[in-house]
Parts: C-alpha cells; sequence; structure tokens
C-alpha cells in the first residue's frame, strides 16, 4: 500500500492522501494511524459503524478538524499547514454535503444554494437565481426555491444540502450519507447524480454511506474504519473477500449499517 | 475537597483565557477587511432596533420612578426646582447606562448565544466555513460590531425615555411645563456628565457581544448545550459588566474630576 501511495504522489493523480493520521477528542481515540489515498477523478466509499469516525475523517479532509499527527494531504497541499486565505482559497472548490445537511436555517432552500455564488462570484442576481434553481432541479426539488428549510423533511433538506455542495463546481466532492431518509428511488437517481458528476466534471468524490447497494453502484475503491482503524481497503471485489468478518458481513447485508 | 476546587479554579482560568483570546482576535478583525457591512446592518437592526420598544418602555417606567424618589428626597430641602436636573444627572450618569446594558445582555445576549449555539450543534458554522466563508468574521464580528454600535445608540433612547418618564410623573404632581422640565434638565448637565458615560456603554457591548458569542460558538453537547450557551450568555454578561462598571466609573472620575455635581 505504500507503494501504491509513492505512485500515487509521483504521477500527481493523487487527490487527497492520509499519512497515519490519528485525531482524539480528549480521551477518546477516533482514528489511530489511519493511512490511504484516494486517486483523481475516482469516488472513494468509506464504510463503518456509527461512530466509526467516518464524519470526522471527511473534516479532516476540508480542514474543519485538524490531525493530532500525521498529515492530511489535498491536492497536493497538507491541508494542517495552509494559513487561513490559501485554505478559504482551496475551499472554494470543495463541495461539502454534511451529515445533518447544515442548511442555514434563516434563508430559504434556494438562497442556501445561491450563498456560495452570491459570496465568489459577482454574476447579477438574476443568473444567480436561474443557476440555484437550475441545481435545485438537479435534485428533485425544483419547487422548493422559497422553501424555508425547517419546513422539509430529512431527506429533501439532505438534497438541497447536495444542491448546495454543487453549486460551487467541485473538483473534490464530500459527501456525508446521501442516502439517509431517502426512498429507493430517489437514493438511486442520487446515485446516479453522484456518478455523473465524477464521469462529466471529472471530479473526485469521497462518499459515506450505510447503504451496501449504493456503495457498489458509485465506489471505485472503499475503506472499511473500525474502532478508528482502517480494518480494509480496496476495490469492491477485494472488500467482499476481506478476511474480516465484519466487514464481510457489511459487505453481504443487504441494507448495511 | 482541596483537589477539585483547584480543578474547578484552573477550569475557570482556562475558560477566561479562551474568553480573552477570542474577545482580543474579534476586535483585532473590527479593523480588517472583509467588513461584511450588510452583516454588520443586519445585526444592528436586529439588536438594535428591535430592543428599542423594550428600552422605551423600561425608560418611561425608570424615569417615572426616579422622579417620584426625587421629589420625596428634594421636597424635604425645599429644592423641587432642582428636580429635572437631579434626575437627568442620576439617569445620565449612571442609571441610563448600566440598566440598558443590563437589559440588552438579557435580550440580546441570550439571543446570541442561542443562535450562534444552535448553528454550531447544526454545523452550519462547519458549513460556512467549508463555503469558504470566514465564519469568526461572518457571525462574531458582525455581531460584537453590532452591539458596539447599538449599546451607546439605546442609552440615550433610555435616557431621553426615561427623561420623558419623569416629565410625565412630574406632570401629574405639579403640572410642571415640557419646554421647562426639559430645558432645566439639559442646561444642568455638562459635556462631561453624559459623554464619557455615554462612551462607557461601548465597553458594555463589547463584553455582551464578546461572551455571549464566545458561549454560542463554542458551545458543545446537542440542543441542551445550545440552553446552556444561552442562559451562561446572560448571567455571565451581566455579571462581567457590572463589574467592569466599577472600573469605568473609577476610571472617569480619575479623567473628568468635574464630573460629580
Ligand atoms: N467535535 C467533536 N468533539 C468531540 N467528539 C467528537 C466530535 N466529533 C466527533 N466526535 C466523536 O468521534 C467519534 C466518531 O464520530 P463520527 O466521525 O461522527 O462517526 P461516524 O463514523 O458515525 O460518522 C464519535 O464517538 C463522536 O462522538
Ligand atoms: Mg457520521
Amino acid at each position: 500500500m505504500t507503494e501504491e501511495l509513492e505512485a500515487g504522489r509521483k504521477s500527481g493523480k493523487c487527490a487527497i492522501e492520509f499519512a497515519s493520521v490519528s485525531k482524539a477528542f480528549g480521551s477518546r481515540v477516533v482514528l489511530k494511524d489511519v493511512s490511504f489515498s484516494v486517486a483523481e477523478g475516482t469516488t472513494y466509499v468509506l464504510l463503518g459503524r456509527s461512530g466509526a469516525g467516518k464524519s470526522v475523517t471527511l473534516k479532516l479532509i476540508d480542514g474543519l478538524l485538524k490531525a493530532d499527527s500525521g498529515t492530511v494531504t489535498v491536492n497536493g497541499e497538507d491541508i494542517a499547514a495552509l494559513e487561513h486565505r490559501a485554505l478559504a482559497q482551496s475551499r472554494k472548490r470543495i463541495g461539502y454535503l454534511f451529515q445533518s445537511a447544515a442548511l442555514f436555517d434563516s434563508i430559504s432552500v434556494g438562497e442556501n444554494v445561491a450563498f456560495p455564488l452570491r459570496r465568489h462570484t459577482k454574476k447579477p442576481d438574476a443568473e444567480i437565481r436561474s443557476q440555484a434553481q437550475g441545481l435545485l432541479e438537479q435534485v428533485g426539488l425544483g419547487k422548493e426555491y422559497d422553501s424555508m428549510p425547517g419546513d422539509l423533511s430529512g431527506g429533501m433538506r439532505k438534497r438541497a444540502g447536495l444542491a448546495r455542495a454543487l453549486a460551487v463546481e467541485p473538483s473534490l466532492l464530500l459527501v456525508d450519507e446521501p442516502s439517509a431518509g431517502l426512498d429507493p428511488v430517489t437514493s438511486t437517481e442520487i446515485d446516479e447524480l453522484l456518478i455523473d458528476i465524477k464521469t462529466n466534471r471529472h471530479a473526485t468524490l469521497v462518499v459515506v454511506t450505510h447503504n451496501i447497494q449504493s456503495a457498489r453502484r458509485i465506489a471505485d475503491r472503499m475503506a472499511f474504519i473500525d474502532e478508528g482503524r482502517l480494518l480494509a481497503e480496496g476495490t469492491v471485489k477485494e472488500l467482499e473477500h476481506s478476511e474480516h468478518e465484519l466487514v464481510q458481513a457489511f459487505m453481504n447485508s443487504h441494507m448495511g449499517g | 475537597m482541596l483537589v477539585r476546587t483547584v480543578a474547578a479554579a484552573e477550569d475557570a482560568i482556562e475558560w477566561f483565557g479562551g474568553l480573552s483570546l477570542f474577545t482580543g482576535r474579534a476586535v483585532r478583525e473590527l479593523f480588517r477587511r472583509p467588513f461584511e457591512f450588510t452583516e454588520v446592518l443586519k445585526q444592528v437592526f436586529e439588536i438594535g432596533w428591535r430592543s428599542a420598544p423594550l428600552i422605551i418602555l423600561s425608560g418611561l417606567a425608570v424615569g417615572a420612578v426616579l422622579s417620584m424618589h426625587t421629589r420625596s428626597t428634594l421636597e424635604r430641602f425645599g429644592a423641587v426646582s432642582m428636580i429635572p436636573t437631579a434626575l437627568a444627572f442620576a439617569l445620565v450618569t449612571e442609571t441610563g447606562p448600566l440598566i440598558t446594558g443590563l437589559l440588552v445582555s438579557g435580550r440580546v445576549g441570550a439571543g446570541i448565544g442561542a443562535e450562534l449555539g444552535g448553528m454550531r450543534v447544526t454545523e452550519q458554522i462547519d458549513a460556512l466555513d467549508s463555503l469558504a466563508v470566514d465564519s469568526f468574521k461572518y457571525l462574531v464580528v458582525t455581531r460584537v460590531m453590532a452591539c458596539i454600535i447599538a449599546l451607546p445608540l439605546l442609552t440615550v433612547l433610555m435616557n431621553l425615555s426615561g427623561l420623558l418618564g419623569g416629565y410625565l410623573a412630574e406632570a401629574v404632581v405639579s403640572g410642571a411645563s415640557f419646554t421647562f422640565y426639559f430645558r432645566s434638565a439639559f442646561n444642568g448637565l455638562a459635556f462631561s456628565n453624559y459623554i464619557p458615560p455615554t462612551i462607557k456603554t461601548v465597553v458594555f457591548g463589547l463584553i455582551i457581544g464578546s461572551t455571549s458569542a464566545y458561549l454560542g460558538y463554542n458551545a458543545t453537547g446537542g440542543a441542551e448545550g445550545v440552553g446552556r450557551a444561552s442562559t451562561q450568555s446572560v448571567v455571565l454578561s451581566s455579571i462581567f459588566l457590572i463589574v467592569c462598571n466599577v472600573i469605568l466609573v473609577k476610571c472617569i472620575f480619575f479623567l473628568f474630576p468635574g464630573t460629580a455635581l
């Protein structure tokens, strides 16, 4: 695996690299010596039980949390070493769908999606609105521009959060449990959207999910995290034949988690 | 027992250190771009304008009560004509600023603590940062700035409505004329009587804004944590304000010895 990391780094095609990353909150150790890398333009799925440290992993990638030891490299830069402005600059092309969706609850759903556009582009209002409307339609929320986030169901908030994450035209998209609270049909549509973003916009995706079927559809590679360690890592096939019982149980369950 | 007391003291010192660093950062960032004008305006409206009814009503009531006390005291000395001046003096130098500060820490402190706390535990603060918006500037600095702007204005409003309340109480008893009342109220005051205490409330604004923003911005522990941040914002900003007031009054007496009547 170290060779693989080296190879990725040399060819410059490694979008994300974790090198011996550890993270604890007080005395609670969440990640222990975790290493993996994600090649540019691929989808990497993180699996694991609740509380395993998947969301923390995504926050480390976005620099929202800092590793206690080890380095997190994103697009060739050590994310913890970036100064304020440079970090903001690199985040402009990173989309993040939070586990709780994290919509701003004081503004409408549409304005949530428009928010990054208003902040970081000088486009006229009408253009921003139509762009936000288009993004909402992509996630099946075309009629909800003026709704307030508090009035939406959990699954709808998730999709609105995804639309907001897509508004930045991400080259790297971090997605935390996209199908939580969604019916199977919508869930499949979201998977297709994610695949489309990878293939047509050449983005790199890191997706946390409990939905094994969805993971199989979208993943190029996956990792299984348990009790802070990377238990298994590889393609779907490799994980299916993992020697770890827990990983096998996960892979062969219908819904997972 | 001793161990526990020491541990609690250490926690308190650490907490206070955190608050000081946070406040220092907020003050430094006040003068740095980007200024987030739209957000500051929105917050001035939220914090200042929306507090106005509370301030006016309280001012009327406090002024009326103070006026009754003043009358009963001054009557004994046969100095009833001094009532407007005495009331204006009491309001402007101490009562107005302090009551405004305490009312705002109640209304605004709780609001900022709960709002930022809610945004923290629902990951909205993380979401701002992830969208390349500096959450500290966008949420904290704007609110501190708005408190600093709003407090002196609300204090002036409190003083004026206090005087009006005093006049109404007086009018019932003695039928004093409006112009006479206000003219003698203002004539009795010098620059150094009302400018320093009003400027003092800038510090009150800073205390309320930064204490409640600190508690909200760093809230943990779900809905319960948000409630805690909100309550503590009121309690702690009120206490800090009252304690700081002692120091500020001392400073004013030192810098403007003529302040005493
Ligand atoms: N900001 C935080 N402060 C303290 N503990 C945290 C924080 N974020 C996550 N944790 C803890 O880290 C562990 C992993 O959390 P998380 O990454 O959210 O799990 P999951 O794999 O379900 O996404 C949990 O035990 C959680 O309580
Ligand atoms: Mg999670």
